[in-house]
């Protein structure tokens, strides 16, 4: 039983980063643009997280820096791709190789030093009732905030008329430029949420996951968003079962051997890689799904007629 | 529902007691790099006046009503609206003003619903129920029946455009912009349409029509501004005017004739479409259902319909770029080619010219010499794999000379050329391949008059020299210009064949409808 409240915890925290730069993604691509810049926002978030962190400030205040921060990254593909019309696979693409370098220059200040880790809740009743209690009522706030921005995001894109003009502005910007919608503002704003998002994914790595900076520490967890988002047609819920889906995979690698899984450990590191390209390819195949959720003017720039 | 005889007794009251004009518009300038579309344009609207905006394509029709509208703004002029002056607008400050727009390619979006695109137009609180049964209440009120709750990539083209002028008609506009709203409906749907916006015209709404169909002008308009190369050619009362006075200010010129002659067809097809089923897996696309087709040498063929029936599907399997797997379906001079790619297809004497000139019928920043080499490479002009350039600029100067391109050599790049002489070019590389079959699509669709009369001309005189010619259109007027058979294409099902002269644009308008196809599906689909 141990075991399995261990992998079914250790699942949830490690699909966390992923739930909140992954969804924060889905709102960028919903509204037609892909910002492949996730892993450099997260290295921002997850360094300022530690270095406000580090010079002594409270916890809230070291996340929402790296929220702010990521969004601030954000910003800089946002004036590339969106006023300037550049490339944004290319836009995308050097913020990941800017935030690399800009995170591993905040994090010279203060190299591995340990810093307070953001601790689980303590909820009085609930933490304590055996197994449901350490199941789903021992995690740290951040996680419970994942969850919450789920509901958020799924009402806001489905629910409201914000949510709704995101999504048409995805499918075609031209025609609502046409009606009236100031295209290029909601995509700015699209893009900062989709920064502060990776930046909280980042910070969940530094502060909570593994507490401490570490140059490069998301290791590609900027990428799984990114197929996270196609994996899962586009669609929030879906996000969420494929980030659990990676996060099982990297805790039974680290569980391989309690389990008794004797394969060796290449295999196992890269199950979660495997995985995310077997999905891909049989999720590909539902033609009709893709093309309701597809933004379709996903990466095409976009310049409002004079 | 008063009836069209009230209406027209109303409408002189209107006009009467209200004195200030809906809209002026005063010497509006729209300069771009090369063009001028709008040059010192003037014109008053009336409240509950139809007033047509006659013009060819790239006339500047288009680019007047989106200065209208906000969506692009003049480089000169003033607008006037119920006697105020109006200042730089968007969209938005016109949806407040009253003024709405049905554009000529719809700004609708497929994959949300019906209710959900109006919600997008419409201010207020956002509840999709109550919206929809507003909805429900305008559309029964006008005759315009949509069901709310589905989504758009589900409709037909007459659907959307129903959508479309609900989504105006929900802000109860005072001004109504319609862009060319006639070009996706059949003829009963124009009868049905008209009647719509007499009504609305009736209760004060001014509407402004663009069109380039005189007789539709002259049926519904009460006054006309014909604008010729953006500049204002003159003023008419269209029912007062006869067609030959309008269309010489529109065109500057008398309008040209084609001449058909009688045809002497081979006796077997050159292209045979045998029961070809073809069920489509893209929710945006649709199922092509036993069609059967033939075409014979020296006669021209064509496929009427509403775009979006499956004309798209149907050209893909026949030009060879969707392969088909199935035996015998598609035969080309007898040869079984349904798996065979379109380049094999082209040496089997097939030619192709596609709707889109820029992007798939040209390589727009090449220069017409490539162009020309695109698909005549077969002729010499590639030896030991290098290029003969100087056959290909040949080929591309005779083009030029025999098909009446004007540009300034074979070395202008494709986009520098009109839609016109584009087109032009296209049609005739194509038809010096001398192919056994030829299938264009909306062969004159964005041309203008003397060009799309000459691209007729040269189809019909293609197939008087013995090659099949297959035309899908949408322009029934075209069709029954160029024919000497006719299909009609509805929700992915082929009419049997029609003669030309046994058939007219009343028959042919309900095939398009589906309504004599015996299908069991809802009527007003295809309208």
């Amino acid at each position: 039983m141990d075991l399995f409240i261990a992998i079914f915890t250790g699942t949830i925290i490690a699909a966390t980063p992923l739930i909140f730069a992954a969804l924060g993604e889905l709102v960028v691509e919903k509204s037609g643009v892909l910002n492949l810049g996730i892993e450099g926002m997260m290295l921002v978030g997850a360094a300022v997280g530690v270095w406000v962190s580090y010079a002594g400030l409270p916890m809230p205040l070291a996340i929402m820096s790296a929220a702010a921060a990521g969004a601030l990254a954000s910003l800089l593909f946002g004036v590339l791709a969106l006023t300037f019309l550049t490339n944004q696979y290319a836009a995308g693409l050097s913020l990941t190789i800017f935030g690399t370098g800009v995170s591993a220059v905040i994090g010279k200040g203060f190299g591995s030093a340990p810093i307070d880790a953001l601790i689980p809740l303590e909820i009085p009743f609930l933490t304590e009732i055996p197994v449901i209690g350490p199941l789903f009522f021992n995690y740290d706030p951040l996680v419970y905030f994942s969850f919450i921005m789920f509901g958020l995001i799924s009402w806001f894109l489905y629910k409201t008329k914000a949510g709704l003009v995101v999504r048409t502005i995805g499918e075609s910007p031209e025609s609502s430029h046409a009606i009236g919608y100031p295209v290029i503002k909601i995509r700015y704003l699209a893009v900062m949420f989709g920064g502060a998002m990776a930046g909280l994914g980042g910070a969940y790595l530094s502060l909570a996951y593994t507490p401490l900076w570490v140059e490069n520490m998301t290791a590609g967890k900027g990428w799984i968003s990114l197929a996270l988002v196609v994996f899962a047609a586009w669609r929030p819920a879906r996000i969420l079962f494929g980030a659990w889906l990676f996060g099982s995979m990297t805790i039974l690698q680290l569980q391989g051997q309690a389990l008794g899984i004797s394969l060796p450990s290449e295999v196992l590191s890269s199950l979660p890689y495997i995985a995310t390209i077997v999905v891909l390819v049989v999720i590909s195949k539902n033609w009709q799904f893709l093309a309701l959720n597809f933004p379709t003017s996903l990466a095409k720039p976009f310049r409002p007629a004079e | 529902m008063p009836s069209f005889r009230e209406i027209q007794e109303e409408l002189p009251n209107v006009l009467e007691t209200n004195m200030t004009p809906r809209l002026e518009l005063r010497h509006i300038c729209k300069r771009y790099p090369g063009v001028i579309a709008n040059d010192d344009v003037s014109l008053s609207i009336m409240p509950g006046e139809i007033h047509a905006v006659l013009g060819e394509n790239g006339a500047g029709k288009s680019t007047l009503m989106k200065i209208i509208y906000g969506a692009i703004r003049a480089d000169e002029g003033e607008m006037v609206f119920d006697g105020n002056p109006i200042a730089s607008h968007g969209p938005s400050v016109s949806r407040a003003l009253g003024i709405e727009m049905v554009y000529q390619h719809f700004a609708l979006f497929e994959s949300v619903s019906v209710v959900e695109n109006i919600a997008l137009s419409v201010s207020g609180k956002f509840d999709l129920t109550v919206l929809a049964n507003r909805v429900r209440d305008v559309s029964k009120k006008y005759g315009l029946p949509i069901d709310p709750h589905r989504f758009v990539y589900n409709l037909s083209v007459g659907e959307r455009q129903r959508v479309e002028i609900v989504r105006c008609l929900m802000q109860k506009p005072k001004l109504l912009i319609l862009d060319e709203p006639t070009s996706v409906l059949t003829p009963q749907a124009v009868i049905k349409l008209f009647e719509t916006l007499r009504q609305l015209a009736a209760e004060g709404c001014s509407i402004l029509y663009i069109s380039h169909k005189l007789d539709e002008v002259q049926v519904l308009c009460d006054s006309a501004t014909v604008l010729r190369n953006g500049l204002i050619t003159g003023t008419a009362k269209p029912k007062q005017s006869t067609p030959i006075e309008l269309a010489r200010m529109m065109v500057g010129a008398d309008l040209p004739e084609t001449h058909l002659d009688p045809s002497t067809t081979s006796d077997t097809p050159f292209l045979n479409v045998n029961h070809l089923t073809a069920p489509s897996d893209n929710p945006f696309g649709i199922s092509l259902n036993d069609v059967l087709l033939s075409v014979f040498g020296g006669e021209v063929v064509g496929i009427a319909g509403v775009s979006g029936n499956g004309q798209a599907e149907l050209i893909s399997f026949l030009s060879g770029e969707v392969l088909f797997k199935g035996a015998d379906t598609i035969t080309l001079g007898g040869k079984d080619v349904g798996q065979l790619d379109a380049g094999y297809r082209r040496e089997q004497g097939l030619a192709f010219v596609p709707e889109e000139r820029l992007g798939r019928g040209a390589v727009p920043p090449h220069h017409l010499s490539d162009n020309a080499m695109l698909t005549g490479h077969r002729l010499g002009m590639v030896k030991n794999w290098m290029i003969q350039r100087g056959k290909a600029n040949d080929f591309a100067a005779q083009i030029i000379r025999k098909f009446n391109v004007k540009t300034t050599g074979y070395e202008s790049a494709a986009n520098s050329l009109s839609g016109g002489n584009l087109q032009k070019f296209i049609v005739g590389r194509e038809i010096e391949l001398g192919p056994k079959v030829l299938i264009i699509s909306q062969p004159t669709w964005g041309v203008d008059v003397g060009a799309a009369a000459f691209i007729r001309q040269a189809l019909i005189d293609l197939s008087r020299t013995g090659a099949a010619v297959l035309i899908i259109s949408e322009e029934l007027d075209e069709l029954f210009e160029v024919c000497d058979r006719l299909y009609v294409i509805c929700q992915g099902q082929l009419s049997k064949s029609l003669d030309r002269k046994n058939t007219n644009v009343e028959e042919v308008g309900l095939l398009m409808t589906g309504l004599n196809n015996n299908s069991n599906s809802d009527n007003s689909k295809a309208v």
